[in-house]
């Protein structure tokens, strides 16, 4: 009877935008502490990346913004809105100038991924599932995109190894209620139905942190989260 | 009073546990804490040309032969497991190198087979050509016993490999222009001694360190990790090696290109005969450069912004 109601509720909430629910989770990230410093990238062995950096870029295990906030960390309803399905829309993963952009992506479990080549190098997409299967697949310049799903959530680490400091994550949920903080560590979950929420922050090098959340309406709750930064 | 109901019931369901002994636990799907290796989940076949192996067939053997390296427990944790480098596979992650199947997928039963009976060069796996075909076929069956993904997944299609073209110097020239333009040299080296500008930092998907293949080592008995034919290298670049550094190049060479690389990859054992060797030797050991043809281009090029120059 509530599961039936519940799904109604989602068929509305998807046939028509406008009546999606007001409910809102919204917070920062911040950290405390010291953040590792980040090392600038030699590209020198592959010019044509080289030259798109100057002055060259960093690792970005560890990205923060003004005020201490924390770049990266993807928030997610872990508990409380499953949704089963996924955006028919793909998520895009850019390979540019032997980066990945962005450094982290988030997708639905089962959503179509497309990762690009815009460089004029070969490039070599690993992703190192465990729970998923993990795949590496080539593509030279001009390649059509490669395209692909993960069927179970797992935040994957992705790697080229034709070029050892590419590093991106895939971040395979089960919701739709995810987002992935900026330079200013803010986060916005928007579209909430009332409910009770179990609110997730993981970064690449921090760890996850959670937080229970009760949306009772059309108002905005207020989260934050505080990494403790890692001393090495 | 509640709780002491609740205590009761508990030490009563206790003794009964102790009195059933031990085994009574391990069949009630305990989690494996002890050193004893759980029976294997689910009794699995496997099916090579009209053999079908049976796991429970390969138990003796697994113990005698295999365990030692990869443990009882498949995870490539055997008493020897420390000493060697590679390390030995783990089976419970159910990746595999060498595969005829695409970069993702399980292999098919006849790859296990095939690699049990090769081995694995540069690495301890020896050739077991002692074992009879149906033993084989049943340590295969085993080997799926450790992994559910046998029991969930299918083993994905074979690629399909196409006739050989003929070996040409400007096949050779062209595989040549592949290796650059691929980026295979980054790892192998330019000389395909394994010695590229990356090979340092590989590692495979357990963080071991790993090294790419040096194609010139090695006399007329030198060999693949996944075969020694032409047709073995071409699957192995097509399907990758999962697990490891290597990538599936199959959704980004064309066939007639796949067997340019072979030709080339062949001219890089510099001390094993072949049909390439000796086309490269009647050219004067000399390998032109190859010309990119215009024909070629306006396909491949349309979506590339550079084209238009404005």
């Amino acid at each position: 009877m509530r599961a039936s109601k519940f799904s109604v509720a989602i068929l509305i909430a998807t046939l028509c935008p406008a009546l999606m629910y007001g409910g809102t989770i919204s917070g920062k990230v911040t950290y405390t502490g010291t953040p590792v410093k980040q090392k600038p990238i030699d590209m020198s062995k592959e010019p044509s990346c080289a030259k798109q950096h100057n002055p060259p870029i960093t690792t970005e295990t560890v990205v923060t913004g003004p005020n201490n906030t924390l770049e990266n960390v993807v928030v997610y309803i872990s508990a409380g809105a499953d949704d089963a399905n996924a955006p028919a829309q793909a998520v895009t993963f850019t390979q540019k100038g032997c980066q990945y952009t962005p450094h982290v992506i988030a997708m639905h479990t089962g959503q179509e991924l497309k990762v690009l080549n815009d460089d004029q190098t070969s490039h070599n997409i690993h992703p190192l599932a465990k729970v998923n299967r993990e795949w590496n697949k080539s593509q030279p310049p001009g390649a059509p995109p490669i395209q692909d799903k993960f069927d179970q959530p797992e935040f994957i680490s992705v790697k080229c190894n034709i070029h050892p400091w590419m590093h991106g994550w895939f971040a395979v949920l089960k919701t739709n209620h995810y987002a992935i903080t900026a330079d200013n560590g803010s986060f916005s979950l928007p579209n909430l139905p009332p409910g009770k929420y179990t609110v997730t922050a993981w970064h690449e090098d921090y760890g996850t942190q959670k937080q229970e959340i009760t949306v009772t309406g059309n108002e905005t709750k207020s989260v934050d989260f505080s990494f403790k930064a890692k001393a090495y | 009073m509640n709780n002491l109901k609740q205590a009761h019931f508990f030490s009563g369901i206790m003794s009964f546990v102790l009195a059933a002994g031990l085994t009574a636990v391990v069949a009630q799907d305990a989690p494996d804490v002890g050193p004893h290796p759980p029976t294997p989940a689910k009794a699995m076949e496997s099916h090579v040309a009209h053999i079908v192996g049976h796991s429970k067939s390969a138990t003796t053997d697994y113990r005698r032969y295999c365990a030692g390296c990869h443990g009882d427990l498949g995870d490539g944790n055997g008493e020897n497991a420390i000493w060697l480098d590679p390390k030995p596979r783990d089976f419970t992650a159910a990746i595999f190198k060498c595969r005829s199947t695409m970069t993702g997928t399980l292999p098919t039963d006849e790859d296990l087979f095939n690699t049990i009976g090769r081995g694995l060069t540069n690495s301890n796996m020896p050739v077991w050509n002692t074992f009879t075909d149906h033993q084989r076929a049943d340590l295969v069956a085993y080997i799926k016993t450790f992994s559910t993904r046998w029991e969930k997944e299918k083993a994905g299609e074979p690629i399909n490999i196409p006739a050989e073209t003929p070996v040409t110097i400007d096949s050779i020239a062209h595989g040549k222009y592949l290796f650059t333009k691929l980026e295979c040299w980054k790892c192998h080296g330019p000389q395909g001694k394994g010695d590229g500008p990356s090979a340092a930092t590989l590692t495979d998907s357990k963080d071991q360190p790993i090294r790419p293949y040096d194609f010139a080592a090695g006399g007329d008995d030198s060999r693949f990790k996944c075969g020694s034919t032409n047709q073995d290298i071409y699957r192995i670049f097509m399907t990758g090696l999962d697990g490891t550094p290597m990538p599936s190049f199959a959704d980004t060479i064309q066939p007639a290109d796949a067997w340019d690389l072979v030709h080339f990859l062949r001219t890089l054992q510099v001390n094993r005969h072949s049909r390439e060797n000796e086309v490269l030797k009647a050219a004067g050991w000399n390998i032109p450069a190859y010309v990119e043809k215009p024909s070629a281009a306006p396909a491949g090029q349309s979506g590339n912004g550079a084209a238009g120059g404005n």
